[in-house]
This record gives structure tokens, sequence and C-alpha cells, in this order.
């Protein structure tokens, strides 16, 4: 168990295709493998020859081998998004905060989730599945580009049969889609939501972020209680380069869950 | 069509924050309703003379679109409005609307309201407010999408570079 500059070898295990850009890889570890994990943590992965890069963990905490959904939308991500059984990956980890999806014992789990965001989000919400008892509601809202662009599209219903309440809503669909079209906003309106007994977790595009927690605080809940993933440039991952400084954090250490008490003010700052 | 108690009337977010009074007029002007899924609502172009507040269920409002058939513009569910193209002077809804599910919902003769609205100013501001919130977080959500955040690659955990 090492958490180092070195990569640790992992080998492609399966690989599922989740949307036309985005690929979940199975990896299982060909030596000591990387230090246990929880969720909201995130890795750097290492496509040999090509460069590397932090990708969220989206396997449950605890499983033996690492489960990693990519979006290939460059050169390392296309890499690894094409990786094939049998092919050797580094990994360096894991690294960062976590969601603490367990601090909503007793009260309303709630995780917004806008495009691939659900990625990071899933080792949370399985988690909190697999403690079902603990939560009162766990409630699940996804948006989504299009229907062909939701990932995780074949679990959703397995999560509602575990007693979660999930809403998916996407951008653009025709008229064979049977679900919710509109912002993810949209759904926190028609969730009944109880702020005093509510933890947000929310992850996705920075800005689908902003509007969503502002509408959580018109909502009526505090700051405390909402949890933001945040990203810039993660390289070392040990808060050693700077690269991912946002103002006085160094996300890849005191991120990427960071709570909206700290997050707000520092996502309105232009320069950062 | 049912007859709506007041009672009923004011467990509809719309009424929230409305005076017994208040409510008790609108629900002497509603009429309880439930459409099967696959029944439509009204059709684009048609006149616009009707407001539903939304209980149970969902409603696609759509549009058809040559070459490319119906596609759906926005939903509408629970504590939703439907049906607030009666606002404009040309009173003519601008996309059509179909029950996804089966809908119970809450059915006011915009007629009736506007009327409502005349007599009793203190109750005409009150529903314009919730009509005009309406419509803003309808424009707002409608940015939003014109952005297609999911689109671009992002910077958030999961998937960059």
């Amino acid at each position: 168990m090492t958490i180092s500059a070195v990569p640790s070898g992992y080998r492609v295990s399966a690989s599922r295709q989740e949307t036309h850009d985005t690929v979940t890889l199975f990896l299982e570890p060909t030596g000591d493998p990387i230090a246990r994990y929880v969720p909201g943590q995130f890795t750097m992965l290492y496509a040999f020859g090509v460069g590397e890069i932090p990708i969220s963990i989206s396997g449950p905490a605890g499983e033996h081998g690492l489960t990693q959904t990519i979006r290939a939308v460059g050169a390392v991500s296309s890499a690894l998004c094409a990786a094939t059984p049998r092919q050797l990956i580094g990994v360096r980890g894991p690294f960062g905060t976590s969601w603490g999806e367990s601090d909503a014992t007793g009260q309303d789990l709630l995780l917004v989730a806008g495009g691939i965001g659900l990625a990071p989000l899933r080792p949370a919400l399985l988690a909190a599945l697999d403690q079902r008892h603990r939560y009162r509601r766990i409630i699940v809202l996804v948006g989504a580009r299009s229907p062909a662009e939701l990932v995780f599209a074949t679990e959703l219903q397995e999560w509602r049969q575990r007693d979660a309440c999930v809403e998916v809503t996407v951008d653009k669909a025709d008229g064979t889609w049977p679900g919710n079209v509109g912002v993810v906003t949209q759904l926190l309106g028609r969730a009944d939501l109880d702020p005093r007994q509510t933890l947000a977790l929310i992850c996705g595009p920075e800005v689908m972020m902003r509007l969503t927690a502002r509408a959580l605080l018109a909502a009526g809940l505090d700051r405390a209680s909402i949890r933001v993933s945040l990203e810039r440039n993660m390289q070392c991952g040990v808060a050693e380069c700077g690269h991912c400084q946002l103002g006085p954090l160094l996300l890849c250490r005191d991120g990427p869950v960071v709570s909206y008490q700290v997050a707000e003010p520092l996502l309105a700052i232009r320069e950062l | 069509m049912i007859g709506v108690s007041p009672a009923e009337l004011a467990a509809h977010s719309f009424a929230r924050g409305l005076d017994d009074r208040q409510v008790a007029q609108l629900a002497a002007r509603a009429a309880g309703i439930h459409m099967p899924a696959g029944e439509r609502f009204f059709d684009e172009g048609g006149p616009a003379a009707r407001l539903w507040l939304i209980r149970t269920g969902r409603v696609a409002l759509d549009l058809r679109v040559p070459g490319r058939g119906r596609l759906i513009v926005e939903t509408l569910g629970p504590g939703d409005e439907l049906g607030l193209s009666w606002l404009s002077p040309a009173a003519q809804w601008q996309f059509g609307a179909v029950a996804q599910e089966p809908v119970s919902a809450f059915e006011l003769a915009s007629a009736a309201v506007v009327e409502l609205c005349e007599a009793d100013h203190e109750l005409g501001y009150q529903l314009t407010r919730r009509l005009l919130g309406t419509a803003i977080s309808r424009l707002q959500a409608a940015r939003i999408r014109i952005l297609d955040v999911y689109a671009a690659p992002g910077q958030w955990a999961g998937g960059k570079r």
C-alpha cells in the first residue's frame, strides 16, 4: 500500500462504454495496490507514453481493484478510454478529500449530478445504499445533455430498487424520451426537500454546481450542508506543485470535495 | 371535472402564501381533472385560455419540427403550472402539451382568473407575482440549457484532458 510519486501498476480487467465519449475502466493491481480510498477521492492515472491525468474514482470503496470513469476529451483521456483488457496503466493516489456522506446519518442525503459528475458521486451513493438504514431519504438528481449521454444508465433502476429516489432530466430529447426535460435545478423544486435535515453533495460542471447550490440556498439549506467537488489543474496530487491552487486551497489536498461555505466566495472571484 | 375544496387547493405550492379568502376564491373557480397518459392538453397554435396547476404526473411541452419529429421542449411535474401563453396578448399556445404519465391537476379558465384579478387587485398582485416568477425561472432554465454546459470538456472531477 503506497502513496508515492511512483505509479502502481494496474491492468485493465474490463471496460464498459458508458456513452460515445465516456468509458468506465475496471482495473486490477499487478503488485501492491494503492491505499484504501474513500468516496470523493481521485487518482492520477498514467497512460504510459502519453501522460498522466486526475480521474475521480467511480467504484465502491473497499473493492479490491479500481473503477474509474473517463471522458475522452484530450490525448491522455482518449488513450485511457481506448485501453484494452490486460493493458497496463499507472495509478497514483488516492488523493484528496471525501464526500463524508455518513454525516447525513439520520437525515436525507441528496446527490445532484451533472453529466459525468455522476461518476465521482457514485461511490458515495453506493456506500449510502449499503448502509441504507442509516439515512432517511436518499435522493439522486441527475442532469445530462441527452438520454444518449447519460452515464451509468443501466444502474438507475437498481438504485431505485435499493430505495433511492432517482430522477433524471436531460437538456434535449425527442418525443420517444419518457423522462424529464429541463435543467437539474428544476428537479429540486419537486423533491420536497427538508432543508434542515438534508446534506447535499453536488458534482458537475462548475456553473451547474453554482446554480444548484444557489437553488438549495433558496430552498433553505445552509451553506455548511452543501458540498461541491471542485477541480483545477491537478498534477502532483500531493500539494507540492501548486497547479491546482484555488485561492487558499490546493485542491488536490484540500479538495476536490469542499464545503460550499468555503467554495462560494472563491467561485465568485473571476481570476480564480 | 370535479369541484375543488379550498383545502385541496391550499396544498398546492401555487397557493402557498395566499390567505384563506384568496384560496377560497380561486378554489371556487377551479376544477379537478385527470388526464390519461398520452392525452393532449393542447396543441401548438390553439387558443390559450386555461391554466393548470399540476398535482401529480408529468406533462411534456412539445413542438413538431419538420424532419426531426416531435421534440420535447420541457417537462413539467407536481407543483408546476401548465399554460402561461394566455398571459401574452396573442393568447395562443406556443407549444403543445401532452400527459407523459397520468396527470391530475386543478384547471382554471384564464378568463375567470383575469376577472378575479381585476376585481381583487391584491389577489391579482399575488397571482401575477407567482406567474411572473414561473416565467422567469423557465426563462433562466432555458438560458442555462442554451449554454450546453455538459458538452464542453469540463474541469470537474471525473472527466477532463
